[in-house]
C-alpha cells in the first residue's frame, strides 16, 4: 500500500526536475548577465522565480501527491504574507517621500550617526 | 448530540475541550513527523518572509542609492569581473544537492542502502561546500569591500545589516542541515531504518533540505537579481 510505503515515483522525474531547475537558474542568471531593465527585468526574475519554488516544493517535496488536508494547512497561510508586503511598501513609500522631504529642508543640518 | 467519548471523560469546562478534539479523527494522513516538518517549515517560512519583506522595506524607503548587487558581488579570475559568479555558482551547488537529496529519499524507499548513504552524503558535502562558499564571500565583503552591519562605502547603509541578516540566518540553516543530513545519514548506513521497517525518516529530512534550497531561491532573486 502506497501510504505505508510512502512517495514512490519513477526516478526519471526526478532527474527532468533537476534538470529543469538548472535550465530556470540559468535563464534567471542570464536576465542579470544581460542586464535587461525595467518591466521586462522583473517579470523574468519573477516567472523563473515562482517555476523554480512550485517545481521544488510540488515534485522534490512531493506535495503534488499530498492529500488536500495538507496542502491546504501549508500553502494557504503564506498568502496573508501579501497583505504585510502591501502594507510594507505603503509604508515604505512613505518613509521615502518624507526623507526627501525632510532631508532637502534649507535649514536641515545632517547628524553624524554616532557608532558605539 | 451527546457522543460517548463525552459521556465517558469528564465534562468540566477544561476537559471538555479534550473531548471536542480527540475525537478519534487523524487529519492528516501522514507520518506524524512528516506533518510536523511541513508546520516547523510554514513557521520559517514566515520568519524568512519578515526578513525579505523588512528588506525591501529599507530599500524603498532608502533615500541613498543602493548598492549594485551586480557589481558587489563580481568575481575576476584574473580577467575582467565576472558579474554575480559566485553567487550563480552558489545556487547552482545547492540544486544539485537538493537532486541529490530527492533520489536519496526515493532510493530509501526502494530500499537502496548504500545509494541512500552515498547521496545523502553527497548532499551534506555539497552544503558543506556552500557555506564554505557563504564563508568566503563574507570575508570578501567584509574585509575588501568594508560592508559592516551599520554601513559601506558603496551607498545605503542599510545593505550591510539587509544582506548579513538573511544570509547569515540562510546559512546557519544550511549549517544545521549538514548536521541534520549526516546524522540521519549515519542511522541509514546502521541500519535504522530497516529496522523499523520505514525510510520516511529520509523524507521528512528531504522536506527540510529542499526547503533550504526553496528560500534560496527567493533571496537570490529579491537580493541578488533585483
Amino acid at each position: 500500500m502506497s501510504a505505508a510505503e510512502g512517495q514512490q515515483h519513477p526516478i526519471s522525474i526526478y532527474l527532468w526536475i533537476w534538470g529543469l531547475l538548472f535550465v530556470l537558474s540559468g535563464f534567471s542568471y542570464l536576465v542579470d548577465y544581460m542586464q535587461l531593465e525595467g518591466y521586462l527585468r522583473w517579470s523574468l526574475i519573477l516567472l523563473f522565480m515562482f517555476l523554480k519554488a512550485g517545481f521544488i516544493v510540488a515534485i522534490f517535496m512531493h506535495m503534488l501527491w499530498e492529500r488536500m488536508a495538507l496542502i491546504t494547512v501549508i500553502l494557504l497561510p503564506p498568502i496573508l504574507i501579501l497583505f504585510l508586503i502591501w502594507f510594507m511598501v505603503d509604508e515604505g513609500d512613505y518613509t521615502y517621500l518624507t526623507r526627501q522631504v525632510v532631508f532637502s529642508a534649507p535649514d536641515f543640518v545632517p547628524e553624524e550617526p554616532v557608532h558605539h | 448530540m451527546a457522543n460517548d467519548a463525552a459521556s465517558t471523560v469528564d465534562e468540566t469546562r477544561m476537559g471538555s475541550i479534550v473531548n471536542d478534539w480527540s475525537g478519534d479523527k487523524q487529519a492528516f494522513q501522514v507520518p506524524w513527523g512528516k506533518a510536523m516538518m511541513w508546520i516547523f517549515l510554514l513557521s520559517d517560512t514566515f520568519i524568512f518572509s519578515c526578513f525579505l519583506v523588512g528588506y525591501m522595506h529599507v530599500r524603498i524607503s532608502s533615500s541613498i542609492p543602493w548598492p549594485n548587487p551586480s557589481e558587489v558581488f563580481a568575481l575576476s579570475f584574473g580577467g575582467e569581473p565576472i558579474p554575480l559568479i559566485l553567487i550563480a555558482i552558489m545556487t547552482f551547488i545547492l540544486i544539485t544537492s537538493s537532486g541529490t537529496m530527492a533520489m536519496a529519499v526515493n532510493f530509501g524507499y526502494r530500499r537502496d542502502k548504500a545509494k541512500t548513504v552515498f547521496l545523502m552524503f553527497a548532499t551534506a558535502l555539497l552544503g558543506a561546500s556552500f557555506v564554505g562558499m557563504q564563508a568566503f564571500e563574507w570575508t570578501k565583503l567584509i574585509v575588501e569591500e568594508g560592508v559592516r552591519p551599520w554601513g559601506n562605502p558603496m551607498g545605503a547603509p542599510q545593505f550591510g545589516a539587509s544582506f548579513f541578516m538573511i544570509t547569515g540566518f540562510h546559512g546557519a540553516h544550511v549549517s544545521a542541515g549538514v548536521i541534520y543530513l549526516a546524522i540521519i545519514a549515519n542511522r541509514v548506513r546502521r541500519g535504522d531504518y530497516d529496522k523499523k521497517g520505514s525510510y520516511e525518516t529520509v523524507e521528512i529530512a528531504g522536506l527540510y533540505w529542499h526547503f533550504v534550497d526553496l528560500v534560496w531561491v527567493f533571496i537570490f532573486a529579491f537580493f541578488y537579481l533585483w
